[in-house]
């Protein structure tokens, strides 16, 4: 199959206006006509339902949350970047174009990501006019930061609440439309399948949380805003609920997953800290503006932080790379912490941590000067580890944060499975091989404001509302495929929780295929994760009964996805023998340990088919070309 | 740690519940209040009885799916902290630890420790925003908002809707979860054309749902995990009182 992304003609800057010019109208009479489900509720699927049913469309919102405000998307800390220059210190859409293709490490899309800086601006417009709090001058302007090594101030925030102020916003615009019953919410319902007739969308098969009914939902279109799949690593600083379940059955039913092994790893965490810990959290990386990393020089040194003298101590990152130091992007910073650890330098209990030490800055600053910038993280860091930063330095360690791989989409924004479409984290397009920070807040707005909303028209005016409704044998097939899947986990009667096979697998994934790997792990893996999955049907304990709220047994479908999904980033992870962002390949290395791309070879988005169970998905290849932003190696020396 | 917990289990919102004792052994101070609840599940999954229903999702005390009455304290006994905040090492060895769900009649008890809170969602329906639709918004600095407004009503924004203001209630009053919304929208320049209106909107929605009127216990206050403050309810009584009068 050839992978088509439908980019529009002309240059780049003029793409996006007259691809809307071009693009057909629904007529405003006919809209009302046309039904859209929407899975998913965080920034993304929340602001794409708002918007598509203020255009006049019915929209179903579907979300395994007891509410839209819910969403992980809240989490977000830092903030979203936009092209406005307030600053006057010499950004443009260009600019935020060029860093975002080059942070990317040149594995995305030109024309996706300028489009992506363009509508940035109209995104702040429209968060502002709801009313979200963002930060402000003392003149009662917006306030701006650097953020994420940007040499630009373009990043706007909610103290270290951004992503949920704008989670919020975008749940206010969809209430509205609750009340004027344009949307319809349903809360507590998880997606396990998309019903496809005739090669087209037409629905979705989900089930109730609370009673358990299986149901089918028929509609015009489906849009898929269900995330990222950070949690196949057990460990990550997802929430707990996020799968990967919606895009799997998605990819089941035909639509190709793109570079599933493009996965961030985030090096500010708070370290593991025992066998149950369920889930990492993630400080913020401005605190590697004021702090300093470092480990121990002697392997093994077990002294507490502060009776370590200065020349015992490895300022690592300063010494690798004088010149961005601590400042070193997220991927480099991740894999220099992983080669500490690995020499046996790491600190606190488990080994796998390293020092992050404001004894300097509290000297310059002065502590009060520390706590007026960093207060609330400290206070956290306390909270969770029950140490004093001010006095004890931190341990931190690297954490999965993001996943850029997702489902391929083209410039519409669909996937190739006609009337299905992906946005947000649950796409691959705008972020390449690394999202740079404050970048993932952006896209999920930018698709469910202002990209989304008026491609999805296009693919409406062009087919007519679908005959199709839930009474068709398609969906009597697939709700019938999931009673029985529900049947199975339910009645395998072993002694294991999908707890512990879900711990089982992360580890396999993160010791095969995270920051660093390698073809002889990643093999390992593809035989550990069969074995893993084996056992889960055999050994599985799910209790209660099937028809009520069974937490268990929401975990076992997912944990089940899970297992399958995993040996495809794997799989993907073993064909890129290049290095590139997030994804480093130990045999792709220059000789002093950096991230070697192979643009020659790997110039391309790798898109996956599934093929059948048990057999091995097919690897499609879209190639892309830089016409702007010509690839040069990344030196941070 | 040891710990013996009395925990509510509920089979449905129209059975009847009953605290059950488990005994919590051989647990890490390091534990989260959640990752405590997680292992006394998994081992009652080995045992071969239903593990123990609560919401979660985040753990990191922001996305405010989880929440319960740990010793009659909404979120535990630690102050500004959700449930999963909360760390075992707050507690002592041995401690006999009551666990339950939210209590409130607008809030139905699904199962166990989950309660049904679409009442929230129904008061933001009735005005909790700002009517305005995409694409028509005006330059972000076309809208000044002084530095304090803006401080202001972020304070008021970061509630996140656990619901433990009106668990902690003894009217099971929601004023805090809508006057914190209220004020927030209010507190800015956006928010002005609609204010009456919402004001009078919303709490007509929370009375309609079934929640309790405030008299100023100030439980709601002290229990809520962002520590938002009931000064919010005071700019709540005095936006609805005015929208009386233009009325």
């Amino acid at each position: 199959m050839v992978l088509d992304a439908k980019i529009p003609d002309g240059p780049i800057e003029q793409k996006w206006d007259r691809h809307r010019f071009k693009m057909k109208l629904v007529n405003p009479a006919n809209k009302r006509k046309y039904h859209v489900i929407v899975v998913g509720a965080g920034l993304a699927g929340a602001s794409a339902s708002a918007t598509l049913a203020e255009l006049g469309y019915h929209v179903d919102c579907f979300f395994y949350q007891d509410s839209p405000r819910r969403a992980h998307s809240i989490a977000a800390q830092g903030g979203i970047n936009a092209a406005k220059n307030y600053q006057n210190d010499g950004d443009s859409i260009y600019r935020l174009f060029y860093d975002t293709v080059k942070g990317g490490d040149y594995r995305s899309r030109e024309p996706n990501v300028y489009r992506l800086a363009q509508v940035s601006n109209a995104i702040i417009d429209q968060c502002v006019a709801q009313g979200v709090p963002f930060a402000r001058e003392y003149g009662g302007q917006l306030a701006n930061r650097s953020f994420g090594g940007a040499q630009v101030s373009r990043t706007f925030y909610a103290r270290g609440q951004t992503g949920q102020q704008l989670l919020l916003g975008a749940y206010s615009a969809l209430m509205r439309q609750v009340a004027s019953r344009q949307v319809k919410l349903h809360t507590r319902h998880e997606m396990l399948d998309v019903v496809v007739v005739d090669g087209r969308a037409r629905g979705i098969v989900t089930r109730n949380m609370v009673t358990g009914e299986i149901r089918s939902w028929a509609g015009d279109a489906v849009v898929l805003g269900t995330g990222g799949y950070g949690n196949v690593f057990y460990l990550s600083t997802n929430a707990k609920g996020c799968n990967v379940t919606a895009a799997y059955r998605a990819f089941k039913r035909g639509a190709f997953f793109a570079n599933p092994c493009y996965t961030q790893i985030h090096p500010t965490c708070i370290p593991v800290s025992g066998e149950y810990q369920s889930k990492l959290t993630l400080m913020s990386e401005s605190l590697r503006n004021d702090g300093r990393i470092w480990v121990p020089v002697r392997p093994g040194d077990k002294r507490p932080p502060n009776d370590i003298p200065e020349s015992e101590r490895d300022y690592y990152l300063e010494r690798r790379y004088p010149s961005f130091g601590n400042l070193v992007p997220r991927d480099v910073a991740s894999r220099a912490a992983k080669a500490v650890c690995d020499e046996g330098r790491g600190v606190g209990e488990t080994g796998l941590g390293v020092y992050l030490d404001f004894k300097d800055a509290i000297e310059r600053m002065g502590e009060a000067g520390v706590r007026e910038k960093y207060g609330n993280l400290f206070q956290m860091y306390h909270k969770i580890t029950a140490e004093d930063p001010y006095k004890v330095p931190m341990r931190i360690f690297p954490a999965v944060h993001y996943t850029m791989g997702g489902l391929w989409v083209d410039y519409n924004l669909m996937t190739t499975v006609p009337g299905l479409y992906a946005i947000g984290e649950a796409n691959f397009s705008d972020h390449g091989a690394n999202r740079l920070g404050a970048s993932a807040l952006m896209q999920g707005l930018a698709d469910g404001y202002f990209v989304l909303p008026y491609t999805i028209g296009d693919f409406l005016a062009e087919h007519r509302q679908s005959t199709v409704d839930a009474s068709h044998q398609a969906f009597k097939q697939s709700e019938s495929e999931v009673r029985s899947r529900i049947e199975k986990l339910m009645s395998i009667g072993g002694t294991r929780s999908p707890d512990s096979f879900h711990r089982e697998l992360g580890k396999v994934m993160w010791d095969y295929c995270g920051m660093a790997r390698n073809d002889a792990g990643l093999r390992q893996a593809l035989e550990e994760i069969p074995r893993i999955r084996d056992e889960f049907w055999h050994n599985l304990r799910v209790l209660g009964a099937p028809e009520s709220l069974n937490q268990t047994l929401e975990k076992a479908g997912r944990v089940a996805d899970f297992l399958e999904f995993a040996e495809l980033v794997v799989r993907d992870a073993l064909e890129r023998t290049e290095s590139c962002g997030g994804h480093f390949r130990e045999e792709s290395q220059t000789e002093d340990g950096e991230a070697l791309r192979d643009d020659a070879r790997f110039s391309h988005v790798a898109a996956w088919s599934y093929a059948g169970d048990g057999d091995i998905p097919e690897r499609h290849t879209e190639p892309l070309t830089f016409e702007y932003v010509k690839p040069s190696q990344r030196s941070y020396k | 740690m040891d710990f013996t917990l009395k925990v509510w289990r509920q089979a449905g919102p129209d059975e009847k519940g009953r605290l059950i004792t488990y005994e919590a052994h051989d647990i890490s101070s390091d534990t989260s209040f959640l990752e405590m609840l997680d292992i006394v599940n998994e081992r009652l999954l080995e045992k071969g009885e239903e593990p123990i229903a609560f919401d979660h999702d985040c753990r990191e005390g922001i996305c405010g799916m989880c929440g319960c009455m740990v010793n009659g304290h909404a979120h535990g006994h630690q102050q500004g902290t959700t449930l999963c905040q909360l760390h075992m090492r707050e507690f002592n060895d041995g401690d006999t630890i009551y666990i339950e769900p939210w209590r409130a009649k607008a809030f139905p008890v699904v199962k166990d420790l989950v309660v049904d809170r679409s009442a929230f969602d129904a008061i933001i329906t009735a005005g909790g925003f700002i009517s305005m639709r995409t694409g028509s918004a005006p330059d972000g600095n076309a809208i000044p908002v002084p530095k304090k407004s803006a401080d202001q009503a972020m304070d008021a924004a970061q509630c996140i809707g656990c619901g433990a203001c009106v668990a902690a209630c003894p009217n099971a009053s929601a004023m805090l979860f809508t006057s914190a919304k209220i004020s927030h929208l209010g507190l800015v320049p956006q928010g002005q054309p609609e204010r009456m209106r919402r004001a009078r909107a919303m709490v007509d929605a929370m009375e309609e749902a079934g929640f309790g009127a405030c008299t100023n216990h100030g439980e709601c206050e002290a229990a809520c995990p962002k520590e938002i403050s009931m000064n919010f309810i005071a700019r709540l009584n005095r936006d609805r009182l005015k929208a009386a009068l233009v009325e």
